[in-house]
């Protein structure tokens, strides 16, 4: 390692250094910056020339000026070390120890941007997870190794969600549970308070890793957050064989981040200000996720994605949904009404969930079941329109039938407790109940043996 | 071709790299650093150049070596091809992953085509030492799957005296199986391979016009918005509308005789789906398993940017080949959006100036002249062989007026437009019957009138027409309610709703609904019309409308597709039979009962 240092800064901005005269220095290389007081920051390579360098600060530039600060070239890329005493512990954005604890000890250090996984490597996640949420078991089922976002909004009970996730999800049959990364870019201190609260009060801390980077610390070093974070979850399951639950929060503080570094730099900006490689540099984080040939572990991930104004076509949710693997959708109508979780399932969809359930995986009338519903709800939502344009006195005998339809199946079904725990197979009896408010021949989507089984004019 | 030269890298910008290296020409294939990195060269200014890497460039330092390999961008293509994945540069995915694990390494470097293989070639029986050869001669084959017969022609840059070919035997690829001399005196071995630079389109003899219709067994794209073989299509959508599940039903159903899948920047399990199940998949047509007509690009989108931008002409040019052999071959690239965001990146690093939302002013030339790569042709010695391009596009926020989505619309002559509202609703696929075209509608007809019913355009159009008057009519049931509208126009709009349930929708997961031969669609689309149409008569006469859209075998038809596979359209006429003589029924009973009234 070199100990050489520079003092040849001459631009700061943005987050950004420009130093010159100083050897070659290979791209994304690790920077330690340390000013007048003697104090240490950390930086990355972002664009390396003969003689010249533009450093990334993960701590920011203010307070530094161009006479005083000393660079250092560590010649190495971002690494973390990894042991399998990780678990329990919480670190910040670049991978160092924010518990007040020491540093892990251990030789195994990785680099945090891994390149990409061979796609002859995966194999096709199948395995269906239980979450106890009915519209999520249900209708847009989780499997593990796949990535589904929340879709969120300021205000909304994301959190509650995700840590009633964590808490709740598990394989059918199967008492092992996950191990859990935790990372946090840009959130509030009483949401980080929030889940690591839930955590201990549900036994689970120990098997839990954090990494947390809160709203007051500096915006650059959530750049490195999901890397490190996900590169402890590719430790965990890749070599110590876990089934990892990967929760992010904020991804919307992430791409602000982004934005904010990108503008520094000066990079053209396509919609609202991003520059045109987000959506490249989410499927980078997101793509991370997956089930490994061979391997015992898996990741799954589950990001929280505010919609900025809850606008769903924002850019930030719409490239994360064009990459993720679905969509939680989450709504402030159903919240206003009181429901929760306020799931709107109508844009909510789980693309992963036909190899995930059916009769090998949960019961065989499943993947009809959530055919109906949607069909149901769709119509429901259209007569509940008309209802509000003419009035539900006018509608037809039919039409009314629907609109009682749409609110039990939201005040029963979407509506649970936070820590109501529901099994797949009530959750599909409780499909049944609904479905029965309809004489059988309306429902043209599930199976007439289906009907016979489980619809309640059957039942005598 | 040169020998390769040397030079040093200058800077690193993330995938663009400036590197000094005199005498290198535009477009040639360089090797980057110690890692030695693939890149192509895209611009030059004095003795500096500048370099796209195709790999990331984490690590690289100014200083570190530059190699450049006098040659451009090319694929391999040869026996072998079939059946396996690719990244976008060509290089074999399952190879590199029995070499290297779970992560593909940097700057590996391994053939794409197998060199350890042997294959049996077949000589052409007719075929004399002297022969003045042309470019795309046939020469033999080899037998590549089951189903698919590599016929080996003569490279196109190339023709000559054949000074001899190899008998009948088995060969590597880097076999000599023959000699031919070129008019300049110059002798040329030749293999079972040939190289071809990917952005110049292979040459062929002429161009000719698209005939029939691609089937693809999906009723919405076959009746309502069909595409002829050699055409050009595009499927835009906003995320999870169902351009990628379209574009598998493509792949396995169609009756085209090479697949080529392009992931262009999309997802890597979308790619291993089609991995684990095609090799258990039948193609409907030839009963062997689909993965031996199917070949796989793969730019995933966490894979290098710059990779993506020619992952497309990778494919193209694969697709090109065995078109030249007289196939008709199909081009799925998912999506067309990421290879333009590659494209506006690099353009972005390089200064260019953006012209819209960031993308650079050739983009709607570049989308052209990739599309119009596509079409049928009349090959050297192999008859008549086609490209199908298919892309998806991939709009911001689902808005169809920005760029690449109003360039697209502009060049294809199929438009499959995916709306959020129906896969909201879960009516799959998504196609709007509205915003959806087809410019190929008379040749289609020509080709259904022959093979399966002079009634086809016919009953299209007045399909088209009923789900016309069904969003007419709910117009006003939203502005007024549905007591404002009478007993016929009721039963207009269930007559839509049976074409949408019974005809447009359908299950790609469902077994026996995930296909549809031509004839079943033809017959699902009549049985729905001719419901309709006895019922009108019906309800003329004053028959309640209740009362027919509360008949139990009306729930049956909208399951029909579901029941009846597509070998069993006898049932399907037999039920259609039924229909019409209850309806015929009723009016019978409801004359008698006005009889009584009277
Ligand atoms: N014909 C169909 N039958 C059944 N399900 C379908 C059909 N078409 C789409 N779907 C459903 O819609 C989901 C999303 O489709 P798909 O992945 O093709 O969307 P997409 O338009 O490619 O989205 P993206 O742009 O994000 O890649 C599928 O996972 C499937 O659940
Ligand atoms: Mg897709």
């Amino acid at each position: 390692m070199s100990v050489k240092e520079y003092r040849t800064v001459n631009a700061a901005k943005g987050g950004l250094l420009t130093v010159t005269d100083v050897p070659d220095v290979s791209f994304g290389d690790r920077v330690q910056i340390r000013n007048a007081r003697g104090e240490r920051r950390n930086g990355e390579v972002i664009r390396a020339a003969r003689g010249s360098a533009l450093i990334q600060v993960f701590e920011g530039t203010d307070d530094l000026d161009l006479e005083s600060t000393w660079i250092r070239f560590l010649d190495q890329p971002l690494e973390i070390t990894l042991s399998p005493d990780i678990l329990g512990r919480i670190f910040n954005g670049i991978g160092d120890p924010k518990d007040g604890r020491p540093a892990l000890v251990s030789n195994l250090k990785r680099n945090v941007r891994s390149s990409a996984f061979n796609p002859s490597a995966r194999s096709y996640p199948r395995e269906f997870i239980q979450t106890g949420i009915s519209t999520i078991d249900g209708l847009n089922s989780l499997v593990r190794g796949q990535k589904l976002p929340i879709f969120s909004a300021s205000g909304l009970p994301h959190n509650k969600l995700a840590a009633q996730i964590v808490r709740q999800a598990k394989l059918p049959d199967e008492s092992t549970s996950f191990s859990i990364v935790f990372a946090a870019m840009g959130v509030s201190y009483s949401d980080a308070r929030f889940f690591q609260e839930d955590f201990a009060s549900s036994g689970v801390l120990g098997n839990v890793v954090m990494f947390i980077n809160l709203a007051d610390d500096p915006p650059v070093e959530r750049l490195a957050l999901p890397r490190v974070a996900l590169t402890a979850a590719e430790y965990l399951a890749f070599d110590l064989d876990r089934h990892v639950l990967v929760v992010m929060t904020d991804m919307t503080n992430y791409a602000e981040a982004l934005r904010e570094v990108a503008t520094a730099k000066g990079d053209v900006p396509s919609r609202k200000g991003y520059p045109g490689y987000l959506y490249s540099d989410l499927a980078e984080i997101y793509e991370r996720s997956g089930r490994i040939k061979d391997r015992h572990g898996s990741i799954t991930l589950v990001p929280v994605v505010s919609m900025p104004s809850d606008d769903i076509t924002h850019p930030i949710p719409d490239l994360s949904g064009y990459i993720t693997e679905g969509q939680i959708v989450l709504s402030r109508d159903l919240h206003n009404q009181g429901i929760y979780p306020p799931v709107h399932i109508s844009p909510s969809l789980s693309r992963l969930m036909k190899d995930g359930i059916g009769k090998d995986y949960t019961r065989a009338d499943h993947p009809q079941v959530s055919n109906q519903l949607y069909a149901l709800y769709a119509r429901a939502q259209e007569t509940r329109n008309l209802a509000s344009i003419i009035g539900a006195e006018e509608l037809s005998s039919q039409d009314r039938r629907f609109l009682e339809f749409a609110d039990a199946f939201d005040r029963r079904f979407v509506g649970q407790g936070e820590d109501e725990d529901r099994s797949i197979i009530e959750t599909l009896n409780l499909s049944w109940e609904l479905l029965s408010m309809f004489p059988p021949d309306v429902l043209t989507r599930v199976s007439e043996s289906d009907i016979s089984k489980y619809h309640r004019s059957a039942e005598g | 071709m040169n020998s390769s030269r040397n030079g040093i890298v200058e800077e690193i910008n993330g995938p663009i790299v400036t590197i000094r290296l005199p005498g290198i020409r535009n477009g040639e294939q360089v090797r980057i650093g110690e890692l030695g990195l693939f890149g192509e060269v895209i611009a030059l200014q004095g003795d500096e150049a500048i370099v796209q890497a195709y790999e990331a460039t984490d690590g690289v330092r100014p200083g570190e070596p530059v190699v450049g390999l006098g040659w451009p961008l090319s694929v391999e293509l040869g026996p072998g091809l079939m059946g396996h994945i690719f990244d976008g540069v060509q290089r074999p995915l399952e190879e590199i992953f029995r070499q290297s694990g779970d992560h593909i390494p940097r700057g590996v470097d391994v053939p794409s085509l197998d060199r350890s293989a042997s294959w049996h070639f077949q000589p052409r029986d007719d075929m004399e030492i002297g022969a003045q050869l042309v470019s795309g001669s046939l020469l033999g084959s080899v037998q590549e799957t089951q189903t698919i017969l590599h016929k080996i022609l003569l490279q196109p840059d190339l023709q000559g005296e054949l000074l001899e070919l190899a008998p009948e035997g088995d060969y590597t690829l880097e076999q000599t199986i023959g000699r031919v001399r070129s008019a300049d005196g110059r002798i040329h071995k030749l293999h079972l391979f040939q190289r071809w630079p990917v952005r110049k389109p292979r040459p062929y003899v002429r161009r000719d016009h698209g005939v029939e219709p691609l089937i693809t067994g999906q009723r919405i794209l076959d009746t309502f918005f069909p595409l002829l073989k050699g055409g050009k299509g595009a499927v835009p959508g906003p995320f999870g509308a169902g351009k990628t599940v379209v574009q598998q039903q493509v792949a396995r159903w169609s009756n085209a005789d090479i697949v080529i899948f392009v992931g262009c920047g999309e997802r890597g399990n979308e790619l291993v789906d089609i991995l684990e199940t095609f090799p258990q998949l039948d193609d409907p047509y030839t009963g062997r398993k689909l993965m031996e007509r199917t070949l796989l690009v793969a730019n995933t989108s966490n894979m290098p940017v710059v990779a993506r931008e020619a992952s497309i002409y990778a494919g193209m040019t694969v697709a090109e080949y065995y078109r030249d052999m007289g196939y008709d071959v199909v081009m799925l690239a998912d999506s067309t959006s990421r290879w333009a965001e590659a494209m506006r990146e690099v353009a972005a690093r390089l200064g260019q100036m953006p012209v819209e939302e960031g993308y650079p002013a050739y983009l709607a030339s570049r989308l052209a002249a990739v599309y119009e790569r596509a079409g049928r042709v009349e090959t050297a010695e192999c008859g008549k062989g086609s490209v199908t391009l298919i892309g998806a596009v991939s709009p911001p926020g689902g808005d169809f007026s920005e760029p690449v989505t109003s360039h697209t619309k502009e060049i294809i002559h199929t438009f499959w437009a995916l709306a959020k509202e129906l896969a909201d609703a879960r009516h799959y696929p998504a196609v709007d019957w509205v915003d959806s075209f087809s410019d190929h509608v008379p040749t289609a007809a020509g080709w259904w009138a022959q093979e399966v019913d002079a009634g086809w355009e016919r009953r299209r159009g007045e399909a088209l027409a009923l789900l016309a008057r069904d969003a007419e009519l709910s117009r006003i049931v939203n502005l007024v309610g549905p007591e404002a509208l009478s007993d016929s126009q009721r039963w207009a709009l269930v007559g839509a709703a049976l074409i949408k349930e019974g005809v447009l929708q359908q299950n790609a997961l469902d077994d026996t609904d995930s296909f549809c031969s031509p004839e079943k669609q033809f017959e699902l689309l009549d049985l729905m019309l001719t419901i309709y149409e006895k019922g009108a008569e019906l309800i003329e006469v004053g028959v309640p409308v209740q009362e027919l859209s509360d008949l139990p075998t009306l729930v049956k038809s909208r399951r029909c597709k579901s029941i009846y596979a597509s070998e069993e359209i006898e049932k399907l006429r037999e039920f259609k039979e039924e229909m019409v003589q209850e309806f015929h029924q009723i009016r019978l009973e409801y004359a008698k009962f006005k009889e009584h009234a009277r």
